[in-house]
């Protein structure tokens, strides 16, 4: 167990599901995204969730995120209970502990890549000057040292998603959600994103979620877990190696 | 948080400059309006309102044929005056000081090769004295020339410069139709009346030569009256009104066939029709106003299906629903204050552009400039509300999902 988890919550893990159901419309039209899920990540894991299409992995991704309630089941996040919280409480806990890093990128058009860096500190209330000075920071630790200025329109795929993974880490979060990150992008920039991404996790302790198809991407990851018909399928260990 | 949001609309309206000058444009338009016919409206009250009390407010008017406000309107086929009219209100109605019958006709006034359209005017010294009119050089009719109609004329200066330019007229003679007639002094300079009338467009001649040699009649068309300082003209009026029905052989309870009008009822005559002009142009403000409201709604409803998707990124990362929707709010605003501002600007301009043709004076009036304002900024909120609620309570899922 990472250090930086002991102070927390006890022994508790940094996320838990518990029977996690989803449902979707009602009585026969009723469609089970998620049909009972357990499941608990550890600070400082890197997981990778793997299935075909239709299998849940999105569901559940967006339950990770807190973007979506579960129908049934709950889902502890650091200990709290996020069944219980309002839209804006989950937004709260989303601002302050998750970064997002989807396959379309998600950046804002037109506004340049230290703004769309800077962009969560805004919602964070962090005064413009120290707002600069993180940004500019994360975009060196994705390596964009130079290219603050540029638009996403003047940057490649594989720049545009490390300025997103740079606005994901500016604010330190708890964990990383990546949802096909390297979805959009050639087989070699896919390399390097997840070389990044397996950075941030080994030497920032930044636990990560992510999604993906490809079981190349997979094996970055230290554990992958494989979803089928809205259940938990197999858990498989691989070191994080490439 | 404001300001950042503030920033952020305005880099979203610079983004796409076209399509925000279009939105604005019905804003602009109706602010532009209302300025327009305000500051214009309020141009024109000073002005009679200055008017007035140059003249004194002690003028009536006596015309044949009834108030403009009766039933049906001004009669025409009522009896012209005579000149013993305005002899007999001079003499037996108490507190005048001047008494003066006119009577005019449409006319080419011709001096040499020079030709040009105006207005000729017969009537007496009295008329000077009740307009308060000096000249600017020569002299009045004496008593004589008024008695024997003679062939004598006093210009308006803007007769004197079409005919003669800048040479002295007074002793020259003119054409006024068949008849020549010796200019004896020029008017001194009136301007423009309240009507757009060039007053300054005029000959005046005697009354007795206006009939034999022009209009070949006795016929007397209005009676200007002039009332002493500190006299009533209700008072005034009333005693012509009983004079007149009983010159003019009219039964009790028959309706006059003259009218009688001081200038308060001038200025209300003016005024109402500026205000029913200001009223209809409100109007018109309020639907430009309200169409732009829409514009505003609809561009606001387009931006938020473009942006869906920075709409998720932005739900995502964290923000709150107000958050979000002060944004969308906060763009609206924007858009319609800066077209609030330009139609200020644009209203401005017109109507210092009017005033100064119309030759009146420019009245800045900084409430009604507050009003636009705070009006257009209204707009914003009112009409930007629903689609910022749309943006606000966007699922995040489905947002970021969208294409």
């Amino acid at each position: 167990m990472n250090m930086k988890n002991i102070d927390t919550a006890t022994s508790q893990s940094l996320i838990e599901l518990q029977g996690i159901t989803k449902v979707y419309g009602s009585d026969s039209v009723a469609v089970h995204a998620l049909a009972g899920v357990d499941l608990q990540i550890d600070a400082g894991e890197f997981v990778a969730v793997m299935g075909p299409s239709g299998s849940g992995k999105s569901t559940c991704m967006n339950i990770l995120g807190c973007l979506d309630t579960p129908t049934g089941g709950v889902y502890r996040f650091r200990g709290l209970d996020v069944g219980t919280l309002t839209r804006d409480q989950r937004a709260l806990l989303r601002r302050n502990y998750l970064g997002f890093v989807f396959q379309g990128f998600n950046l804002l058009n037109r506004t340049s890549a230290l703004e769309n860096v800077e962009l969560p500190l805004i919602y964070r209330g962090v005064a413009s000057c120290e707002r600069h000075r993180h940004a500019r920071r994360a975009l060196e630790l994705v390596g964009l040292a130079g290219w603050e200025s540029h638009t996403p329109g003047e940057l490649s795929g594989g720049q545009q998603q490390r300025v997103a993974i740079a606005r994901a880490i500016v604010i330190e979060p708890e964990v990383l959600m990546a949802d096909e990150p390297t979805g959009n992008l050639d087989s070699t920039r896919s390399r390097e994103i997840m070389e990044l991404l397996q950075s941030f996790n080994t030497e920032h302790g930044i636990t990560i979620v992510m999604v993906t198809h490809d079981a190349e991407m997979a094996r970055y990851a230290k554990r992958t877990i494989h979803f089928l018909d809205g259940r938990i399928a197999s858990v498989q260990h691989n070191g994080g190696q490439a | 948080m404001v300001w950042e949001t503030i920033f952020l609309a305005l880099r979203a309206i610079r983004r796409n400059v076209l399509r925000s000058s279009l939105t604005m444009l019905g804003i602009m338009i109706g602010v532009a309006a209302v300025i327009t016919m305000v500051t214009l409206g309020s141009g024109a009250t000073e002005q009679v309102t200055a008017e007035i009390s140059s003249l004194g407010s002690n003028m009536l008017q006596v015309r044949p044929g009834q108030g403009v406000r009766g039933p049906g309107g001004m009669r025409t086929d009522a009896d012209k005056f005579e000149i013993e009219d305005a002899e007999a209100i001079s003499r037996e109605v108490y507190g005048l000081v001047a008494v003066a019958p006119t009577a005019n006709r449409s006319t080419q006034a011709i001096s040499g090769n020079k030709n040009w359209p105006t207005s000729i005017m017969g009537t007496t010294n009295d008329y000077l004295k009740v307009r308060d009119w000096q000249l600017e050089n020569g002299r009045a009719f004496t008593q004589n020339e008024l008695r024997s109609g003679n062939t004598v004329c006093l210009l308006g200066t803007t007769v004197r410069d079409e005919l003669f330019g800048d040479k002295d007229p007074v002793g020259v003679r003119i054409r006024l139709q068949r008849l020549s007639c010796q200019v004896i002094g020029v008017l001194e300079s009136k301007g423009l009346s309240n009507f757009g009338q060039d007053r300054d467009d005029i000959v005046l001649v005697p009354l007795r030569t206006f009939q034999r040699r022009i209009a070949g009649n006795i016929d007397v068309n209005d009676i200007y009256v002039s009332a002493q300082d500190g006299i009533s003209t209700e008072t005034i009026q009333a005693n012509i009104e009983d004079l007149m029905r009983e010159r003019r052989d009219i039964v009790a309870g028959q309706d006059d066939d003259f009218h009688v009008r001081d200038m308060q009822e001038i200025v209300s005559t003016l005024t109402s029709t500026t205000r029913i002009l200001t009223a209809l142009l409100s109007a018109v403000a309020a639907v430009s106003l309200l169409v732009g409201g829409i514009g505003i709604m609809n561009i606001m409803l387009v931006s938020v299906t473009e942006r869906t998707r920075e709409i998720g990124t932005r739900l995502a990362i964290g923000a709150l629903e107000r958050e979000v929707l002060m944004q969308f709010l906060i763009e609206a605003v924007v858009l319609s204050s800066f077209g609030g501002i330009v139609g200020i600007i644009l209203g401005l301009a017109a109507a210092a552009a009017g005033s100064n043709m119309l030759g009146m004076p420019f009245v800045l009036n900084p409430g009604i400039i507050v009003i636009a304002f705070v009006f257009s900024a209204a707009i914003g909120v009112i009409f930007g509300f629903f689609p910022a609620r749309q943006a606000a309570r966007l699922d995040p899922i489905e947002a970021l999902r969208h294409e």
